[in-house]
């Protein structure tokens, strides 16, 4: 059979993913650069019997993929930084909640309405500690349409999986770029379901029991099993606890149900790297720039390598400290203030030879730009 | 079934204090459900934040305590999700139409099917009586102590403004109403809101000099009358009670799921419009 060959912009991409994955409810609000994936979600979703919503705001749009998921739905919300900053607070609450859901980020320029059309990657750090509070959380990103589908895919197994919000952290370059996408067939890529209660009526469920795999089974609203949910600090029922020793054993598993599991969560891909002299960092759109510069200085000799994160928080930082052990220079590519390097600079035995290259001006970082910061590193002149 | 089939006895007591009306609309609910014959697994109950919004917890539901103002956003992707749910969202005054003013609005204009209940104490009790939008001018709070000098608006107008196909309001002293309102409200296929005036002795009583909670339920007597009454027009002052508006418009998830009809009729060639 042959393949399903498309040729979209990356928040079709997204679409195509999520609907692969199984999502059949989406609410959101208009902003760009994301608005393509709510205006496609209202034409696909009810087209497979699913549901779409405009809200009012992405407040309320966060809020209603949540209650929509306790309705047993595989739900999503997409939006941009001033709309994600609004999102804050429901998406502690599906922390603390542990609820199933997706929120796409495709990132622009900041602070503020910064620069709507132009892009960023500003948000990286804001993922990861943009709501209030102790709290684990993962996020992912892509640079290019076969793996925004995938990581697409991957968020919606990695919130059922660890029943938790999962951020998709895209950009305005691949968010709007054109390119190919190769669908994959049905069952090609797997996908992980709702782990549903097998408590029968009448018997205890206890909703925030883990078992000994450390999963959660869900029972959906509607269903034989009534429970509170609340973003109260909550006891295996799901009733209000200030005890401390319910307090502090919920707010641990929040943490280590995703950060033990960094190494499950984590995903990358590895260019050149067995004997990289200097190692590139990259993700997102940057990394294409960052990979063109690898390809074409290698036949020049220079032992160039990149490592290419899909997987921003959990932060890698075995991976990283692994690549970069033999590297003489680690050159850091992306576009914000350096959110990643910050990281990076941690994992690394070294942060002395930890360096930035990145643009901040809403423009793509190139390859010669990251060329030009090369050649300063390499001694080479500016 | 009983009364206290309804409730989680683990969760009490409540947190309530004595003389709180909240505790007279908690008993009101279960009776008009009581008397509706509503399975318990039927019925969701959405709330946010505030004294009013504990009421979730206390019920034998499936219940959804949610963060400050956001009540009716987080029950729209519920109900939009799950119609068959009857779908019941207790709030304040201050957690329904300060903070959450622009949900409240939005749900009313989509007349998304679900019931709205605002116990309007006129006060923000929880945090220790601050002035909410529905104290009104020259009240005393614990941030307005020289008298407050905001307006209040009126709930009944702006639901009916906003778009809500059954508005009603009652106070807890009559209580009888208050179920058979209740009752209408959740059987009501649309948005509905019922306004319950509930008496805050604590914060908003002792600030304004209101006497004990069986004074403030007196001056809900004294105060209120039947919408349209000869009292109403002989004292245009006093507050009307009773069902404002009850109509039938088209109900948001019953035309979703006509979208859903015409989506899946569509052949796929057909382009986006």
């Amino acid at each position: 059979m042959e393949k399903k060959i498309l040729f979209l912009q990356g928040n079709e991409a997204c679409v195509e993913g999520a609907l692969y994955a199984g999502l059949d409810f989406f609410a959101g609000y208009p902003i760009t650069p994301s608005t393509e994936i709510a205006e496609q979600m209202s034409f696909r979703l009810p087209k497979i019997g699913g549901k779409f919503i405009q809200m009012e705001d992405e407040i309320s749009s966060v809020c209603a993929i949540i209650g929509a998921s306790l309705a047993g739905h595989k739900v999503m919300t997409a939006t941009s930084g001033p709309g994600f900053s609004l999102m804050q607070e429901a998406l502690g609450y599906a922390i603390m909640t542990e609820i199933p859901c997706v929120i796409v980020n495709v990132q622009r320029g900041g602070p503020s309405t910064g620069l709507p059309t132009s892009v960023s990657q500003g948000d990286v750090n804001q993922a990861r500690w943009g709501t209030h509070g102790d709290h684990a959380i993962i996020a992912l990103t892509a640079s290019n349409h076969q793996d925004v589908f995938l990581m697409t895919v991957e968020a919606f197994n990695l919130a059922e999986t660890y029943r938790t919000p999962v951020i998709l952290l895209f950009d305005e370059v691949v968010a709007h770029m054109r390119e190919r996408l190769v669908v994959p067939e049905k069952d090609e890529v797997s996908l992980v379901h709702r782990l549903r209660t097998s408590v029968k009526e009448g018997v205890d469920y206890h909703p925030y029991l883990p078992r000994e795999d450390g999963r959660l089974p869900m029972s959906d609203f509607g269903g034989v099993h009534r429970y509170n949910v609340t973003g109260l600090f909550h006891d295996m029922w799901g009733f209000p606890s200030s005890n401390p020793g319910v307090v502090q054993g919920l707010l641990r598993h929040l943490m280590d149900k995703i950060n033990n599991n960094t190494n499950r969560i984590n995903r990358f891909k590895k260019y050149d790297l067995d004997d990289a002299e200097v190692v590139l960092i990259s993700y997102g759109s940057s990394a294409r720039s960052a990979l063109h510069v690898v390809q074409n200085r290698r036949p020049r000799g220079e032992r160039l390598g990149l490592l290419e994160l899909q997987t921003l928080w959990p932060f890698p930082f075995d991976v990283v400290r692994d690549v970069c052990r033999n590297a003489r220079f680690v050159l850091v590519v992306e576009m914000n203030m350096g959110q990643a390097l910050q990281s990076v600079k941690l994992a690394v035995d070294e942060p002395g030879k930890v360096f930035l290259a990145n643009r901040i001006d809403g423009s793509f970082i190139t390859p010669t730009d990251i060329r030009n910061v090369l050649r300063v590193i390499q001694g080479k002149g500016v | 079934m009983p009364v206290k089939d309804y409730i989680r006895e683990r969760f009490f007591p409540h947190l309530w204090c004595p003389g709180c009306g909240h505790g007279i609309v908690l008993n009101a609910l279960i009776r008009a459900i009581e008397k509706l014959g509503l399975s318990k697994n039927e019925i969701a109950m959405v709330s946010g934040i505030g004294c009013s919004s504990r009421i979730s917890g206390y019920v034998d539901f499936h219940t959804l305590h949610t963060i400050h103002g956001r009540a009716l956003a987080f029950a729209t992707g519920l109900k939009l999700g799950l119609p068959s749910l009857n779908v019941i969202v207790p709030m304040g005054d201050g957690d329904a139409l300060a903070i959450g003013g622009n949900h409240f609005i939005h749900a009313a204009r989509r007349n998304i099917e679900m019931t709205a209940i605002i116990m309007n104490n006129r006060i923000y009790g929880m945090t220790g009586g601050q002035y909410s939008p529905l104290s009104g001018y020259g009240t005393m709070a614990t941030t307005a102590p020289f008298s407050n000098i905001d307006h209040d608006f009126d709930v009944v107008d702006l639901s009916i403004a906003a778009g809500a196909t059954f508005v009603a309001r009652t106070t807890t002293f009559h209580v009888h109403q208050l179920i058979d309102i209740l009752q209408q409200a959740i059987l009501h296929e649309g948005f509905s809101v019922v306004e319950v005036l509930s008496q805050c002795p604590t914060y908003f009583g002792r600030k304004n000099k209101m006497g004990s909670a069986a004074d403030m339920m007196t001056h809900y007597k004294d105060q209120t009358t039947p919408i349209g009454s000869k009292a109403k027009k002989e004292n245009p002052a006093l507050i009307e009670r009773g069902v404002f508006v009850q109509k039938e418009m088209p109900e948001y998830c019953k035309e979703y799921d006509k979208i859903i009809e015409r989506a899946m009729g569509r052949s796929e060639s057909t382009p986006i419009s």
